[in-house]
């Protein structure tokens, strides 16, 4: 028996959200006393394989198909799939991404078994297996018990502390054959802000609202983000503009977010943006209104104009940082 | 070109959440149709008008008080709807009635928002297609017909990915994929006498089950720092709040 982790890569390099997925699975499996076996796809560099280890995976499966280069839902569905059936997995975790939601559902459906999104927790075990998840987007949280004999789980981030002191696992190759039915879509062109840290990934994010008055203004934004090595992130307003690119949008319908960090300049803290960013540890609001709802929900506040608070700010931190 | 989308019927986004005997506290709650979805069925009815689609149906599956929540969808556009008259337990469940409907009308595009709102699980639109043996794309934002043959771009981490593919498919959406309807007056009119047909679900065996609910923990007071000593907010950071 065993939990499967299904690691996520970028261009054949890990994601941060993995290393923690690959973490909660080596704890669960060790509640469980079965094996933690991870499931990298597009990985060649053996140090990153090596890096399962540490963060805790026994073992590794290391698929090095062309044809599986590119994430795409349904041929790594049907992979992961044949690979929890060969490893006899009882949970199979995934770290929560747009595409691991996806993929979480088609498992649900090939395994039998039942799936919860987003959990924050490890699981309870002490009488049948329940997970914790967030619910209304981060208003309110339910503890759901899987019946299922398969249990498919997707991990928020920061649910456990990374582990990094694993051993080396037993990397061994893994070569799912998959059906040409599974290659009905075509990936024609990708777009990405190449460089750009993660929203999702950051430690710290910084973001701006209709306050900075225009993209003209974002420089101030952008510059505390690279004092502190932060993401950016933006309210609906400034990417309905125009002024920031749509995948920066965080709240209700955007990014949901959670940093340990996150500073919000120029956002009134509608509900909708704090729904995409209440999981955040400490959270920072700079806005020159006092009622500003968003001090509400805050850890530390300045009132203050942006334009004069920011380059303060960031003259600071080079300072300090 | 037949098109389903696929609606809930959840809280506004506004909605103060609580609950009482561990259920949620509807009293005082205004309910719509799921934003995500709402921007699907936008798009279904504008290729409908741009005669890229023949018919557009809605379902949700849901108990008689969800009928309000479809009679806006109608307005908005759709041409009919079909209520799975049951509560909407868990994605697996909801996803077994869409297959369920879908498998006998043969729909060419099934839609749904990338999420419901309530709770965020954003698994039905991948199990739908598992369930049906049909490509899925989410969450897309831009939805393009040339026949048979669609273009769709997903959100990915930090940019976008255009696909192609060809029907039938199912497809989780978010905006900008319409530009937002708001009903007018004939669409309201009218949406009272379009058919709303009801039909009783198919059993399904029960694979997880929410066993409590709680609020998360009220926050502490917001520490004020002085405008003009932004650096003290720094030293905080770090020392107090450790996360620098
Ligand atoms: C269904 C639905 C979904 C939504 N989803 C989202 C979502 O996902 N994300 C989201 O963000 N919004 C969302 N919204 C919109 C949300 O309700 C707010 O309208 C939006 O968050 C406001 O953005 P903002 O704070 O940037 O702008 P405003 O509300 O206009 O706030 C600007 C703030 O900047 C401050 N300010 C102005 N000048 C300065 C200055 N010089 N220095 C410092 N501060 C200054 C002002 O005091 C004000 O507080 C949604 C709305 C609906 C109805």
């Amino acid at each position: 028996m065993s939990v499967l982790i299904v690691v996520e890569s970028v261009d054949g390099e890990i994601k941060k959200s993995s290393i923690e997925a690959v973490s909660y699975g080596a704890l669960l499996a060790a509640k469980l006393q079965v094996t933690p076996v991870a499931i990298a796809i597009g990985v060649q560099d053996q140090a990153a394989l090596q890096a399962l280890g540490k963060a805790g995976a026994s073992k590794v499966l290391a698929v090095a198909s062309e044809l599986l280069k590119q994430p795409q839902v349904l041929p790594y569905a049907s992979a992961i799939a044949l690979a929890a059936t060969q490893e006899k997995a009882s949970v199979v975790v995934l770290p929560k991404s747009t595409f691991s939601d996806t993929l979480a559902s088609r498992l649900a459906s090939k395994l039998k078994a039942g799936a919860v999104t987003g959990v924050t927790e490890l699981p309870d075990t002490s009488a049948g297996f329940k997970v914790k998840k967030s619910i209304y987007t981060g208003k309110a949280f339910t503890h759901v018990e899987v019946k299922s004999a398969i249990k498919i789980l997707t991990v928020a981030k920061n649910a456990v502390q990374p582990k990094e002191d694993g051993g080396a696992p037993a990397i061994e190759a893994f070569n799912p054959s998959i059906p040409e039915s599974d290659f009905k879509t075509k990936i024609t062109k990708t777009e990405k802000a190449s460089g750009d840290l993660l929203l999702t990934e950051a430690d710290i994010v910084v973001s701006g609202g209709r306050g900075l008055k225009g993209p003209e203004h974002w420089g101030i934004v952008l510059d505390l983000a690279k004092e502190l090595g932060a993401a950016t992130g933006c309210s609906k307003p400034v990417s309905d503009m125009d002024w920031r690119p749509h995948h920066e949008h965080v709240g209700q319908t955007g990014v949901k977010v959670s940093p340990n960090l996150y500073i919000a300049i120029g956002i009134s803290g509608a509900i909708q943006h704090l729904a995409g960013v209440n999981s955040s540890k400490c959270i920072v609001v700079i806005n020159k209104d006092p009622e500003a709802p968003f001090f509400k929900a805050a850890d530390y506040g300045i009132v203050g104009d942006a334009f004069e608070v920011v380059p303060k700010l960031i003259a600071a931190a080079k300072n300090y940082m | 070109m037949k098109i389903l989308v696929c609606i809930t019927h959840v809280p506004d986004t506004t909605s103060k959440i609580s609950f009482t005997d561990n259920k949620f506290n509807s009293s005082g709650i205004q309910y719509i149709i799921g934003p995500y979805d709402e921007y699907a069925l936008a798009r279904a009815v504008e290729l409908k008008e741009a005669g890229k689609a023949s018919s557009v149906t809605v379902l949700n599956v849901g108990e008689a008080d969800t009928e309000p929540t479809i009679r806006k969808a109608l307005a908005i556009g759709a041409d009919d709807a079909i209520r799975v008259n049951a509560n909407p337990r868990d994605a697996w469940y909801v996803a077994s009635q869409i297959a369920a409907i879908a498998t006998a009308e043969k729909y060419d595009i099934i839609l749904m928002g990338r999420e419901s709102i309530d709770f965020n699980g954003g698994l039905v639109h991948g199990m739908v297609a598992e369930l049906l043996g049909l490509p899925s794309v989410s969450p897309i934002m831009k939805l393009e017909l040339d026949g048979t043959k669609a273009s769709v771009a997903r959100e990915i981490e930090g940019g976008k990915e255009y696909l192609e593919l060809e029907t039938p498919f199912v497809a989780g959406c978010q905006e900008p994929i319409a530009e937002w309807k708001i009903p007018n007056m004939r669409g309201i009119m009218s949406a009272r006498t379009k058919p709303l047909k009801v039909v009783e679900p198919v059993n399904v065996e029960e694979g997880i089950s929410f066993v409590s609910f709680e609020l998360p923990p009220a926050k502490g007071a917001c520490k004020m720092v002085d405008a003009t000593t932004p650096e003290k907010l720094l030293e905080l950071l770090k020392n107090e709040a450790k996360v620098l």
